[in-house]
């Protein structure tokens, strides 16, 4: 697949009533792509999804998916996008076989052959009614529903939130080979940074409705390094690198840093970070609270 | 067949990973030249990786002239895969033997030795902060 883009959006912005759910949100993510949405929740994931998918509309700035517009471009735009909603919604009085059936019917592109091998090869027989099945079952048949209608661009609101391990991990594994086999670009919100690590090559981090941090995840963990030296102050690190979090103790400092380049003072020791402390560091989380005390030679000199 | 496996909680980016894996299971002869390494979808399959990063860490291993992409077949190591001469890694080796008997001799334990030798391989300062 080309370098297109899938999804661009340009200063995009969602306000309910006084309340900017997203604001100046600006992304661009590859086609073919495997892109995280991260951050607490009310951050603006599911917001930035259903205006993706024309669920809702922009107060603000643009969105373009596949090159057309959610809301205008509707009709044309609908049949090439996969949606699974958060606790994927089915209709559970519906029999699996119904529940194909109306996919057949609402979607043009439906793949029927598609569907009925995937529900065979997940073991589940057609006349099973949806409220029969384990959570982990109801998110594949959702999924089988969303990939069936053969999308260019699969959207899923955090699919795997109530799912066990094991359901988790085939869940996944379904989109993956969805990937390798159609390179259908896919944007999944999660709160599970190990999943993400492994299946997403793009991180957005969203907090407080804005993007925090947008970019690959190899490029992500290659420019962030956590530097831990005798306690200083972080202004000379800071004038070269983007200092993200800085904590202090009696003795020690610790600054969790993107670095512009393989700059570094040979006075800090250098630390490789996985993921999840990257996304905490960004989150706020571990900041220390109060100002940096006064180190103890100089209180001690006092 | 070399089997993959992850550091779930690793700062190592995911394709890193699997290219420092084919280069250390050629080093120790797991990996002989023509041994084809698993196909993407095997590697997705079984990692529940996204398939991306596999073709990633293939690239790099065939810019790296350790393997080499075989249209429609699959992947296979290099036949002739760039070595370092062997003298010079004996000689070398010979060297650190040296140098590791001394800091045993000058009561270093082997932790402390290993920490050194970490600090020391770490990539020099191209310049300093301020």
């Amino acid at each position: 697949m080309s370098e297109s883009i899938a999804l661009e959006a340009d200063g995009l912005g969602k306000r309910y009533g006084a309340n900017w759910a997203l604001r100046d949100c600006t992304l661009e993510l590859p086609a073919g792509s495997v892109t995280a949405l991260v951050g607490p929740n009310g951050a603006g994931k599911t917001t930035l999804l259903q205006l993706a998918c024309g669920l809702s509309s922009p107060t603000a700035g643009t969105v373009r998916v596949l090159g057309l517009s959610p809301q205008e471009d509707a009709h044309a735009l609908l049949p090439r996008v996969g949606f699974v909603a958060q606790e994927h919604p089915l209709h559970r009085s519906f029999t699996i076989r119904e529940t194909l059936k109306l996919g057949r019917k609402l979607n043009p592109g439906w793949d029927d052959a598609y569907a009925r091998e995937r529900i065979e090869r997940l073991g589940l027989p057609l006349g099973k009614r949806i409220a029969k099945l384990s959570g982990g079952q109801q998110a594949q048949v959702a999924l089988t529903l969303a990939l069936a209608k053969r999308p260019e661009l699969l959207l899923l609101d955090e699919p795997v939130a109530s799912l066990d391990p094991v359901a988790r991990r085939e869940f996944l594994n379904t989109i993956m080979e969805a990937v390798s086999e159609d390179g259908v670009t896919v944007v999944l919100s999660s709160h599970i940074i190990a999943d993400l690590q492994r299946v997403c090559d793009q991180l957005v981090i969203l907090s407080g409705g804005r993007a925090e941090l947008v970019g690959s995840i190899d490029d992500i963990l290659a420019s962030h390094r956590l530097l831990t030296g005798a306690r200083g102050d972080a202004e000379e690190v800071a004038r070269v690198h983007a200092v993200i979090r800085e904590s202090h103790t009696g003795r020690q400092t610790s600054l969790l840093v993107r670095a512009n380049g393989h700059v570094y003072d040979s006075r800090w020791e250098l630390h490789e970070i996985d993921l999840e402390e990257i996304v905490l560091a960004y989150l706020g989380y571990g900041r220390s609270a109060e100002p940096a005390p006064v180190p103890i030679e100089e209180a001690a000199s006092r | 067949m070399i089997a993959f496996h992850l550091e779930a909680r690793s700062g190592v980016p995911t394709y890193l990973q699997l290219v420092q894996q084919v280069r250390q299971a050629i080093r120790l002869g797991v990996l002989r030249p023509g041994d084809q390494l698993p196909t993407v979808k095997e590697v997705v399959g079984s990692l529940t990786i996204n398939p991306n990063t596999v073709l990633k860490a293939y690239r790099e291993l065939d810019r790296e002239g350790l393997v080499e992409g075989r249209r429609g077949i699959g992947t296979f190591v290099s036949d002739e895969l760039p070595t370092t001469p062997p003298d010079g890694v004996r000689e070398l080796r010979a060297g650190l033997q040296r140098w590791i008997d001394r800091a045993r001799a000058s009561g270093l334990d082997d932790e402390s030795i290993e920490a050194l030798f970490a600090d020391a391989v770490r990539p020099p300062a191209v310049s300093r902060v301020a």
